[in-house]
């Protein structure tokens, strides 16, 4: 058919009988089927038959149209009469029409209103802080079965997650580390030059290396590269059923999964922060040296500051922050839903989670330290 | 056959998705020795019956019985020596993908024996070979063909030489003859450990070869709407749907030659 007739349709017979005419193909611009719908409520028929005399060309455009239409009469309680339809597009339409569409249950169309549900929101926070909590639980039950020998844990993972959480960290907390080391000691000595105090950088970049960066950058990085990874992990796992495989088998995931991930990140975060504090010291030693701050002067005032409180701080840290990041990680790997899309939001679930326990620890550490005096 | 003796009795079970309604009022019984087998179309919940049957999920309302005990009620030392006795095959593998189909097989035998080492490594070799998988100890799952998988889950399942297997769509995805072969694999574990068999499966062929009864859920009613041999319910089941469901299959027996 040359010169494609403009796809439309009429409502005759007092809402009767639906006329199709034109071309009813995807590259014309076919009625939507809302104003078909206005129409028929307004008529409100009984009956709604099809003449299709004027109807030229079709595509899906005309079953995807009718499909609306049916699934409109259907619910209207109108006679839906194809019969004078093209043989394919009743075909096609009956197909489409012969299993009932998926309706999900009630629960999820709730309400504008009961969206906003203090109440219910409440209540949902709840959940989700028990949750947590009794997470937080069963690891550490389970940490109690390892420490006496009797959980279900297997050395050989062991060894891969700390391989996999250490050395294979090496590199890039080396960068990071080295970096901030060198931005503490540039953010220091413009402030100390004004009162011809720049021998105090050392002072600056060592305390807070050892302090506070140190194991921050440190757990940032982990919780990134980490914890993802374990939540990916355990996520992928709980898709493909082995979970499900493991609870069958009579096997705790707590301490299959989670426990050799978790020892593994807690004894390995102390080194790599022990290591990112040295590496954050020469950084900053490296720009105190371009500040006319020798070497010698910056090591002699180094040895001077540091003490155990500075660096026992800091290791105390990065223990509980290596846990927290751990128990983010398994837990969105475990309650990961069951198609791949969940496991990506998984992934992203345990980074957002570790950087808020992070922050909240570390100032709740640093509030605590301050009562302390130490 | 009056000395069927009751293996497994479903007990007006309801299973929900939170407030996701899958089946409702389910009551059957499996005997000792059965082959039974849950039908029903794609999502009307044959493996969340299952996953209901092995405990993973509670039921919502309802229970299943064991020999007369109830799993969701039973001691954490009863559930683990429940599960003891069970072999279990996941729709979609649910082998460990970071293990090598030898450290599979064997984990069942770590976990419920004290066997050393060298008899878990013969005993390995050996149900990886009853599966067809002998000399594929040192593979990972991602280095077999699917149907291989399924085997090799297959192996993992009978490890302990289970009481009751339970598999979801063994055969699904297999060409015709393959999964003839894993009828008869399935069909040979029955009878050489006497196990109990519950089988969700679509495969006529495999339905009408293997079932000594079934259940029929619907996914409409919510419920299940037919019981028992499906060989008879083909001739006489007052369901349409359920005539219609195995009747696309041909004659009985009719499968792959
Ligand atoms: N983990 C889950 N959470 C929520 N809903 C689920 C979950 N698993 C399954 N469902 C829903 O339960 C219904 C039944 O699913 P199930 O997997 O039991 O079907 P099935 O009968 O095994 O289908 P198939 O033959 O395709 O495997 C589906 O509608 C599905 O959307
Ligand atoms: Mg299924």
């Amino acid at each position: 058919m040359a010169g494609a007739a403009t796809p439309a349709f009429r409502l005759a017979d007092e809402g009767r009988r639906l006329e199709l005419s034109g071309d009813w193909v995807i590259e014309q611009d076919c009625p939507a089927f809302t104003a078909l719908r206005q129409q028929l409520r307004q008529a409100q028929p009984t009956r709604l038959a099809c003449g299709t005399e004027a109807l030229g060309d079709w595509d899906s455009a005309l079953p995807a149209f009718l499909l609306q239409c049916h699934a409109y009469c259907v619910e209207a309680g109108i006679d839906f009469d194809t019969a004078a339809l093209p043989e394919g597009t009743r075909r096609l339409l009956g197909l489409a029409t012969a299993v009932k569409p998926h309706r999900p249950s009630p629960e999820p169309s709730r309400s504008l209103l009961e969206a906003l549900d203090l109440g219910h929101r409440l209540q949902e926070g709840r959940k989700i802080v028990r949750d947590h909590l009794e997470f937080i639980g069963e690891a550490t039950i389970a940490l109690g079965r390892l420490l006496t020998g009797r959980a279900n844990t297997r050395r050989e993972d062991f060894l891969t997650f700390i391989h996999q959480s250490g050395p294979d960290a090496f590199s890039i907390v080396t960068l990071t580390s080295f970096l901030v080391g060198m931005i503490l000691a540039y953010l220091g000595a413009a402030q100390l030059a004004q009162f011809g105090a720049q021998i105090y950088v050392a002072d600056l970049v060592t305390i807070g290396m050892l302090r506070e960066m140190g194991a921050l950058m440190v757990a940032v990085v982990m919780a990134g590269r980490t914890g993802a990874a374990y939540a990916a992990q355990l996520g992928t796992m709980q898709t493909r059923e082995e979970i499900d495989a493991i609870v069958t088998l009579g096997i705790s995931p707590m301490e299959f999964l989670v426990l050799p991930r978790m020892v593994a990140l807690v004894l390995i975060m102390p080194l790599l922060v022990l290591y990112a504090n040295v590496v954050g010291i020469f950084g900053g030693a490296i720009v105190a040296a371009g500040l006319d701050v020798s070497f010698i002067q910056f090591s002699q005032q180094m040895t001077n500051v540091i003490s155990f409180a500075h660096l026992g701080t800091g290791l105390l840290k990065s223990v509980f922050f290596g846990l927290l990041i751990a128990i983010a990680g398994c837990r969105a790997g475990i309650q990961c839903g069951r198609s791949s899309a969940a496991v990506g939001e998984a992934a992203t679930r345990a980074v957002v989670t570790s950087i808020i326990y992070l922050i909240v620890a570390d100032a709740a550490f640093n509030i605590l330290f301050q009562e302390l005096g130490i | 056959m009056s000395e069927r003796r009751m293996h497994i009795h479903v007990d007006q079970l309801t299973m929900a998705y939170g407030s996701n309604l899958i089946q409702q009022d389910l009551d059957f019984d499996v005997y000792r020795g059965d082959v039974f087998v849950i039908m029903g179309g794609s999502g009307c919940g044959k493996s969340t019956l299952l996953k209901h049957m092995i405990g993973l999920y509670p039921p919502a309302k309802g229970e299943i019985l064991y020999d007369g005990k109830s799993f969701n009620r039973a001691s954490e030392q009863e559930q683990f020596e429940m599960r003891r006795g069970w072999g279990i095959t996941y729709q979609t593998g649910g082998l460990f993908s970071a293990m090598t189909l030898a450290q599979n097989t064997a984990l069942p035998l770590q976990q419920y024996t004290a066997l050393g080492a060298a008899e878990i490594d013969d005993i390995v070799a050996y149900k990886l070979a009853l599966v067809g998988l002998g000399g594929y100890q040192d593979y990972y799952p991602s280095e077999i063909s699917g149907g291989m998988q399924k085997r090799a889950g297959l192996a993992r399942a009978i490890a302990l030489d289970p009481e009751i297997l339970f598999f979801d769509e063994p055969s699904a995805g297999l060409d015709p003859i393959s999964s003839q072969l894993l009828d008869e694999l399935i069909l040979e574990m029955q009878e050489s450990l006497g196990a109990t068999v519950v089988i969700v499966t679509h495969e006529l062929a495999s339905i009408f070869a293997i079932a000594s009864n079934s259940v029929f859920l619907d996914a409409e009613t919510k419920t299940m709407i037919d019981y028992g041999d499906p060989k008879i319910l083909r001739q006489q089941s007052e369901h349409d749907k359920v005539r219609k469901f195995l009747a696309r299959g041909g004659t009985p027996g009719g499968g792959p030659a």
